[in-house]
């Protein structure tokens, strides 16, 4: 589903002396089937914006569309309902929301609310299970009972089990060990390229919104900061630096390198064995040239 | 979900009121509730609703926000003085409806009870509005030590109070958060049927005391890495002052209960 902001506004507690802009006239167009990273400081208005892709929170002026899905500050969809099962959230540490005494019937809550018939929700939750990379023995143990990032398995895939259209991700892979943080984002990559979903990553982590994302969001103090393709965007160092963000690891490194040899290598979000390999190449030439 | 009743609710600020010692203000308050029922003349009562609209004008909160939040309580204060006009039957009849009389006695009744009342809960939400909890229970704690010498454990209640006051807005934002994920997930707390609504709360009820016991472990055992055996010794962090403005406030109200006792009618 495509999703439109149009000049969005969000004012937490109008009308009182905690009134405080928490968006500020915010517009961009994410198009069905992209990987999305929305990057920002803290405090930057990310959980805002997130909070209006499932209707959970109105925008105070503007103009919300996820799909047909049309958000105001008077006018809400009929079907509520059917916007949440498409648009499924995974909220930062989401291994809090679980409930049910078993994992099996914490996963098929979601589907369940949301009138899938039993036998479609057996099915799902054996698929999805696999997917996240849980054992299958585990779906009869109480969710308490499970490590930390077992129950942050469970809780995406109870999100996961609703078969949303577009998801979104609040960090998460915050406080996962660095495999389980890779491997938990190479399972959203693959799940984004097999199903088409339309995917929102919200991070600071600069190097997951290089690797992952076709498109970059930045947010400073609830305004659009700067928008466009993540090679070109996570580049401006200086630019970035004013909002208290850096340039990814393979960014400052090519910096350095060019600084130190003279010789300039182009960032086009190259892996690190392929510049590894262009590096050799420019080594090379230069040692000609002498 | 928190706007409705501002009773309770701090709005920071620098004004005179708020920089008062905590002390001072629980203690002018305790005694205006006494001295409020003193008032039994217009110009008593004046005295009063002069006292009452000065402090709140000094703490310069702005006052649509203090009246918005008393809401709820408008609501009584109507409900006494219909009670009133009703009931009482002194004076002269001024009108009959339906078989009721109302007498002109229960008119200013009526008046009298509800500006009693009014005046009662604005002082006291001026109180919350002014001093942060943990203030309130620094003074309550200071102002309970005489107790301890019957051995009443004055500092276990006050700790027991601050982390109470402390945990709330952290438990409100935990069910904030956790209710947002299960209404992502399909749950609806607003609509259908009363039972629905009733089995809806389950889903947020169970992390939320799950979160509590573990917050609840956590920071006993922050407490004990740090050495805390309880208040025996122990140093505070913010003393309390009484200042020259403290003093000022003390004998002002003073001359405001004098200023009482001789303007009304005995």
């Amino acid at each position: 589903m495509d999703i439109t902001f149009n000049n969005v506004s969000y004012i937490y507690q109008k009308n009182t002396p905690f009134a405080h802009k928490a968006i500020a006239n915010l517009s961009f167009y994410i198009p069905s089937g992209t990987f999305t990273a929305v990057i920002g400081h803290t405090g930057s208005g990310k959980s805002t914006l997130i909070q209006h892709l499932n209707g959970l929170v109105r925008p105070s002026e503007g103009e919300v569309m996820i799909g047909n899905y049309r958000l105001t500050r008077d006018e809400k969809p009929d079907n509520m309902r059917m916007l949440r099962n498409r648009v499924g959230v995974v909220f930062q540490y989401p291994e809090h929301q679980l409930f049910e005494e078993t994992v099996k019937k914490d996963i098929a809550f979601g589907p369940k609310n949301f009138n899938v018939s039993q036998d479609d929700i057996e099915n799902r939750v054996r698929e999805i299970t696999s997917q996240v990379g849980l054992p299958e023995e585990l779906l009869g143990r109480s969710p308490f009972d499970l490590s930390g990032g077992q129950m942050r398995r469970v809780a995406i895939a109870g999100v996961l089990a609703a078969k949303p259209d577009v998801l979104v991700l609040d960090e998460p892979t915050a406080g996962l060990d660095p495999r389980g943080q890779h491997e938990m984002m190479d399972m959203f990559t693959d799940m984004h390229k097999q199903q088409g979903l339309t995917t929102i990553l919200v991070t600071h982590s600069m190097e997951d919104a290089v690797k992952y994302a076709d498109h970059v969001i930045i947010l400073n103090e609830g305004a659009k900061y700067m928008e466009g393709r993540p090679e070109e965007v996570l580049t401006q160092r200086e630019a970035l630096h004013h909002v208290q963000l850096d340039v990814p690891e393979m960014v400052q490194f090519i910096n350095a390198f060019s600084e130190k040899f003279g010789q300039k290598i182009p960032y086009h979000r190259q892996s690190e064995a392929e510049l590894a390999s262009e590096i050799r190449q420019v080594l090379k030439g230069a040692g000609k040239d002498e | 979900m928190n706007n409705a009743l501002i009773i309770g609710q701090y709005v920071p600020g620098e004004s005179l009121v708020h920089r008062l010692d905590p002390r001072t203000k629980i203690t002018v308050i305790f005694f205006f509730v006494f001295i409020v029922f003193l008032a039994n003349s217009v110009i008593s009562y004046s005295v009063l609703i002069a006292f009452a609209l000065t402090s709140m004008f000094t703490t310069r909160i702005p006052i649509r926000y203090i009246l918005k939040g008393l809401m709820p309580v408008w609501f009584l204060i109507i409900f006494t003085f219909i009670l009133h006009l009703i009931v009482t039957n002194k004076g002269t009849v001024l009108i009959d409806i339906l078989g009721f009389s109302i007498y002109s006695g229960g008119v200013i009744q009526g008046f009298a009870i509800s500006i009693r009342f009014f005046l009662l809960i604005l002082i006291t939400s001026l109180l919350t509005l002014t001093t942060t909890p943990i203030e309130i229970t620094d003074a309550i704690e200071d102002m309970l030590d005489p107790l301890k010498k019957i051995r009443f454990p004055v500092h276990e209640l006050a700790l027991m109070m601050s982390i109470s006051l402390r945990f709330i807005p952290t438990l409100m934002q935990e069910t904030d958060k956790i209710s947002k994920a299960q209404a992502s997930r399909g749950v609806d707390f607003r609509t259908g049927p009363l039972k629905e609504r009733v089995k809806a709360v389950v889903p947020l009820l169970v992390p939320l005391f799950v979160s509590a016991f573990k917050r609840a472990e956590e920071l006993a055992m922050a407490m004990e890495a740090r050495g805390y055996q309880g208040g025996e010794g122990r140093t505070k962090l913010r003393e309390l002052k009484l200042g020259k403005r403290d003093l000022i406030v003390f004998i002002l109200f003073m001359i405001i209960t004098a200023a009482l006792f001789l303007t009304r009618n005995y």
